[in-house]
């Protein structure tokens, strides 16, 4: 049966069964991938150090508005001295890796998708078959433990700042006393507050680095093809990114 | 050059196509189609546009699978080989491209590194002495640290042919090699074709439908058309023959067995009707 006369549900199916068989073909090049080391660290770079400026400039943002608006609600209880707390579980459990990776997605991912749909296009991923080199090693696997390193990295990065910009509204301009917010934040942040985030990032950069390559790598090789599978990275990632935050939230809420 | 190439007779063949039969999305591309490459010498496969000059590539490189008949390299069919007997046919071919498909990360030193580098465990300095030795042989070595976007297209096709050659390959396939280059480069790739072939005995693969100058430089010429072969020879036969088909497509004429107008309903009746 062809693609197209297939059910929305046998299609989606498919395509998991598609995701499942190629995330299998990374994993069992991985380990040779590391013979090239150089080519990892510079996908890491690729994925990470160029995203490094947006991450950065929407940590501040969002632990600015995380200040203001943090401030507004908990000032009605005559309780902001906790402002630091809220800034903290908010970015470090929900917002840092969620908007991160979302950020991720729209930054690293497409990039990922269309250069390598690109390279498709252009016969590169062919002329490495033709060369007897697999295209999964040189080009996917690097590609995709780029991602996987570069997004718990950049959701690091994005909770300082962020939890930086909550303190320069909080502190600076609300008034809230210093040592209060950091001494409370100190206090009431667990570790397993901190390993909630790095589980849900790690989660989010492998989904989002395997729809990403996956897209490119299955991309058609037309200027049209590449749009679209540059598009269904972003709109796939997203979607499962708020997918598995819920079932991860849902499981930590449970267990803990 | 390989035990095999060294220990085989010269007019051995090296490549066998039989009765080969294979289709795509329901449209047949080939139909009892037969081939022989013979070692040694440059062989041509012509033919219009849209007869499967390509995907008759993507057959002898197990790219691309028939549905019927036999693909032979070096003796072995193709169709059954699994992927590492596959990667390692691929190791004694090397393959020019229409476009060069050139690695765009890569300059042009580290293109024609990268076969090396992935297959061998040769030092720096033996890597950059091949590298700089096939580079001089194209007249690139000075083009070394350009990029692929900084070349034009005679350059990046003369760079990927150094990159086709620097593991010394048995069989160089050359896939429309002449397409849209200027006079001078299609001049240029023309020698350097026949230059490989004569310094270094390399079995050539010609895939274009430019007749001028595959006349230069072939042995043996197939010209393809309806899914299979209907003439070979030299091209100088070739030229001499009265089949309509060769004579259409050496003399290129609009009116022949190839028809200029794709199937299409009644001209009249159709312009006449109303538009959707």
């Amino acid at each position: 049966m062809s693609a197209g006369a297939e059910s929305a549900p046998v299609a989606t199916l498919r395509r998991i069964g598609a995701v499942a068989v190629f995330l299998w073909r990374i994993v069992v090049q991985i380990v040779p991938a590391f013979a090239k080391p150089r080519l990892i660290v510079a996908q890491i770079y690729n994925a990470g150090g160029r995203s490094l400026v947006i991450i950065m400039m929407s940590g501040l943002f969002v632990g600015m508005v995380l200040g203001l608006q943090g401030f507004d609600l908990l000032q009605r209880f005559g309780s902001e001295d906790a402002l630091g707390v809220a800034a903290a579980l908010g970015l470090l459990k929900e917002l840092g890796p969620v908007v991160t990776a979302l950020l991720f997605a729209g930054r690293a991912g497409t990039s990922l998708t269309s250069e390598i749909g690109l390279m498709k296009a252009t016969d590169q991923l062919t002329a490495m078959q033709m060369m007897a080199v697999d295209p999964v090693r040189y080009v996917v696997v690097p590609r995709f433990l780029g991602g996987f390193v570069a997004m718990p990295l950049l959701n690091a990065i994005f909770c300082g700042v962020g939890l930086f910009g909550a303190q320069l509204i909080g502190v600076s301009l609300m008034g809230v006393d210093t040592g209060a917010f950091w001494s409370q934040t100190q206090g009431a942040v667990r570790l397993d507050d901190v390993v909630e985030g790095i589980i849900k990032s790690v989660a989010f950069g492998t989904a989002c680095s395997l729809i990403a390559v996956y897209e490119g790598y299955h991309a058609a090789p037309t200027a049209e093809g590449v749009g679209l599978a540059t598009t269904r990275t972003v709109v796939t990632c997203s979607v499962l990114i708020l997918l598995i935050d819920y079932m991860l939230t849902a499981a930590f809420l449970t267990t803990s | 050059m390989s035990d095999l190439a060294t220990n085989t007779p010269p007019d051995e063949a090296v490549i066998e196509v039989r009765d080969v039969r294979y289709a795509i999305g329901g449209r047949t591309i080939f139909d009892g189609l037969d081939i022989i490459a013979r070692r040694g010498r440059i062989t041509a496969f012509m033919g219009p546009s849209g007869t499967g000059k390509t995907t008759l590539l993507r057959l002898i490189t197990g790219m691309a699978h028939a549905e019927r008949g036999s693909v032979r390299v070096f003796g072995d069919e193709v169709s059954t080989m699994r992927s590492q007997e596959l990667f390692a046919l691929r190791r004694r071919m090397g393959m020019l491209f229409q476009n060069g498909a050139l690695l765009t990360d890569l300059d042009v030193y580290e293109n024609v590194a990268f076969p090396l580098r992935a297959h061998t465990k040769l030092p720096e300095s033996l890597i950059r002495q091949l590298v700089l030795t096939k580079l001089h042989a194209v007249g690139l070595r000075g083009a070394a640290r350009l990029m692929p976007v900084e070349l034009s297209g005679g350059m990046a096709r003369r760079v990927a042919l150094a990159r086709a050659i620097v593991m010394d390959p048995d069989i160089l396939i050359y896939d429309e090699p002449f397409v849209g280059l200027d006079p001078i480069s299609m001049g240029v790739i023309c020698r350097l074709i026949k230059q490989m072939n004569e310094a270094l005995g390399i079995t050539s693969i010609v895939v274009s439908h430019d007749v001028q100058e595959l006349s230069e430089i072939a042995h043996d010429s197939f010209l393809l058309s309806g899914g299979k072969v209907v003439a070979k020879g030299t091209p100088d036969e070739l030229r001499r023959s009265d089949l309509p088909e060769v004579r259409q497509f050496m003399g290129g004429l609009a009116d022949g067995p190839v028809t200029f107008h794709y199937p299409a309903p009644d001209y009249a009746k159709q312009l006449l009707e109303e538009a959707p």
